[in-house]
């Protein structure tokens, strides 16, 4: 649906220019829902431009839904526009108009008779739950109202493509879920693709299908949500991964030398990573009466993607045959890392 | 108590009664017709202006060359750094040619304008600049076209701050039509002038200035009251206008 092919962004300024995009490939299919993960700066607001040519790449070329919009006249990339939705972080509602007029912005030159943009109108305002907000303004919304305005708003073309620019960014966590299960509502009923940009892990976590991690303006890790979070590869991406969880707060507690981790002599911290299809407390059980081992579980992470489990455990291991034991665990495909032996 | 009357009012208080109940009412007609229609016509020419000076920038809605862009500029800033008075005595031959006269209200109209455009086009380009650069970029990504945009969206979102922008027009306008009354022009201020200065007779001149300054307090407050009763950024006149007339703006 989209196809990204050695795109590159440069801004004037500085020396040389500012890189915001260098040279992004990137190819995302119909109907999936795909995050754009990266810090503050790592361009990924400008990637996103690029894609409806809000910001014309400077090198590289732009396909969406078999059309290259990079080669297209402005009169007929406007019009290609209409087939891709944009919902942004501030909402960005007209403040002069009500909600309906709102949402009914896009429909003006799209053939249909004002009974029928009022009744798609209404339509819309039912999907994204806000029947009643018709004459309201913006104003008088809170932000995850405004967002479902905005959405609706967005999906009033009938777009194949809706891009989220930090979409829930500016929203509380609750609301932020709630939005999140509206766009993933929208995309599994209608099969629109969804592109969704966010600094985020959890709302990688909790809608996307595929992933890109970006940093300085590069594409550093592609891939399943699942592969992703279970084998982070870059530095970047190991570093988003460890934020939605809270076994990297080991690692810190044994650099302060907490209590909790305090080992006696022959004690080994590990953490465990478990990877897809063997999580369960089944692996620590079975190790404990196999080898004679204590398990002292201090931390536990465990994740649904996809609808696969996926965690992380961090365990204090104390007996005779620990080493035995993480053999034992590594052969069943569980990842252990030992942090510190005592 | 005569010398009293004379020193506050200036010489023949029933004469000068007599002047204001003859002259007061046409003054004041000359006076609010010739504004309004000055600045009417200068929002003619200062309001595609204004707009042209925020949508042609680089970067903006419809980058013009920066050469055009330059030019509009400078020109805006000469006519706007000539004083009034000066510039008025420069467009008298405009103001024959145009008018066929170069005295009276409607003589007058011509360097009012030209003074006032500018001051316009500056006053509209301030008030766009406030508009909110994520709305724009929306719309862009909606597929609008540049016309659209600006018709459909900038002007719509910034009209609060372009009536605020509009009421200091009148106001100027306004004190440089009365600036006027000097070169031969009508209304209050050639009144104030004409009596009050040249005759003495301040009683006039006073009712004048008092007219004045209640004619810009009204428009001051009018300008003001509209100004927020078009704003629906603010929750609770938003809410004011749509329990008002919901039904009527849902659409």
């Amino acid at each position: 649906m989209i196809t990204l092919t050695h795109v590159s962004k440069i801004f004037p300024g500085g020396e040389s220019g500012v890189h915001a995009v260098q040279d992004v490939s990137l190819h995302i299919a119909p109907g999936e829902i795909f995050g754009i993960i990266g810090y503050s700066g790592a361009g990924k607001s400008t990637l996103v431009r690029c894609i409806n040519l809000l910001e014309r790449p400077t090198q590289g070329t732009v396909t969406v839904d078999g059309r290259e919009l990079t080669s297209l006249s402005e009169k007929e990339l406007r019009q290609e526009r209409r087939k891709i939705g944009m919902i942004f972080q501030q909402f960005n509602l007209m403040t002069a108009r009500t909600v309906a007029q709102n949402v009914a912005f896009p429909l003006k030159d799209s053939g249909l008779s004002k009974e029928e943009t009022a009744a798609k109108v209404t339509q819309l305002l039912e999907l994204v739950g806000l029947p009643d907000k018709a004459g309201s303004y913006p104003a008088q919304l809170s932000g995850g109202q405004k967002q479902r305005v905005a959405i609706a708003r967005a999906l009033a073309s009938d777009p194949k493509v809706l891009l989220c620019d930090e979409a829930t960014s500016a929203l509380d966590p609750q609301t932020t879920a709630s939005i999140l299960r509206l766009i993933r509502d929208i995309n599994r009923r209608t099969g629109i693709t969804v592109v969704v940009i966010t600094h985020e892990m959890a709302v990688v976590k909790e809608i996307c299908h595929r992933v890109a991690v970006m940093e300085k303006g590069r594409v550093v890790e592609t891939g399943d949500v699942f592969s992703l979070f279970s084998a982070p590869k870059e530095p970047v991406t190991r570093s988003f991964v460890s934020t939605t969880s809270n076994l990297s707060k080991a690692e810190e507690f044994i650099a302060e030398g907490a209590p909790l981790v305090a080992l006696s002599p022959g004690q080994v911290i590990a953490r465990l990573t478990f990877a897809r299809g063997n999580v369960g407390e089944a692996a620590i059980s079975q190790l404990s009466r196999q080898f004679g081992v204590d398990a002292n579980i201090i931390f536990a992470n465990v994740d649904i993607l996809e609808g696969t489990p996926l965690g992380g455990l961090v365990v204090i291991f104390s007996g005779e045959r620990v080493g035995e034991a993480i053999a034992w665990l590594s052969e069943k495909n569980v990842v252990v890392e030992v942090l510190k032996r005592g | 108590m005569d010398n009293l009357l004379e020193f506050l009012f200036g010489r023949d208080v029933p004469g000068q009664l007599n002047i204001l109940a003859q002259t007061l009412l046409p003054a004041i007609w000359e006076t609010v017709y010739s504004t309004l229609l000055a600045t009417l016509l200068a929002y003619l020419i200062g309001l595609p202006l204004g707009v042209l000076l925020v949508v042609g920038e680089p970067g903006g809605i419809r980058p013009l060359p920066r050469p055009v862009m330059k030019t509009l500029n400078i020109l805006v800033n000469i006519l706007r750094s000539v004083p009034f008075l000066i510039l008025m005595i420069m467009v008298i031959p405009l103001s024959r040619l145009i008018l066929g006269t170069s005295v009276g209200t409607v003589a007058l109209l011509v360097p009012l304008v030209i003074a006032a455009f500018p001051f316009v086009s500056r006053l509209v380009e301030g008030s766009l600049r406030d508009a909110d650069g994520g709305v724009i970029e929306a719309a862009q990504a909606m597929g609008c076209s540049p016309g659209r945009i600006i018709r459909a969206v900038l002007l719509p979102e910034c009209l609060p701050s372009l009536i605020t922008g509009f009421t200091t027009a009148l106001i100027t306008i306004m004190g440089y039509g009365a600036m006027a009354g000097v070169l031969g022009g009508g209304g209050l201020g050639a009144m104030a002038i004409n009596y009050g200065y040249y005759r003495k007779q301040t009683l006039v001149m006073y009712t004048a200035v008092i007219l004045l300054v209640l004619l810009v307090q009204l428009i001051q407050s009018l300008g003001t009251r509209l100004s927020s009763a078009v704003d629906r950024r603010d929750t609770r006149t938003a809410q004011r206008i749509s329990l008002k007339g919901g039904e009527k703006t849902a659409l």
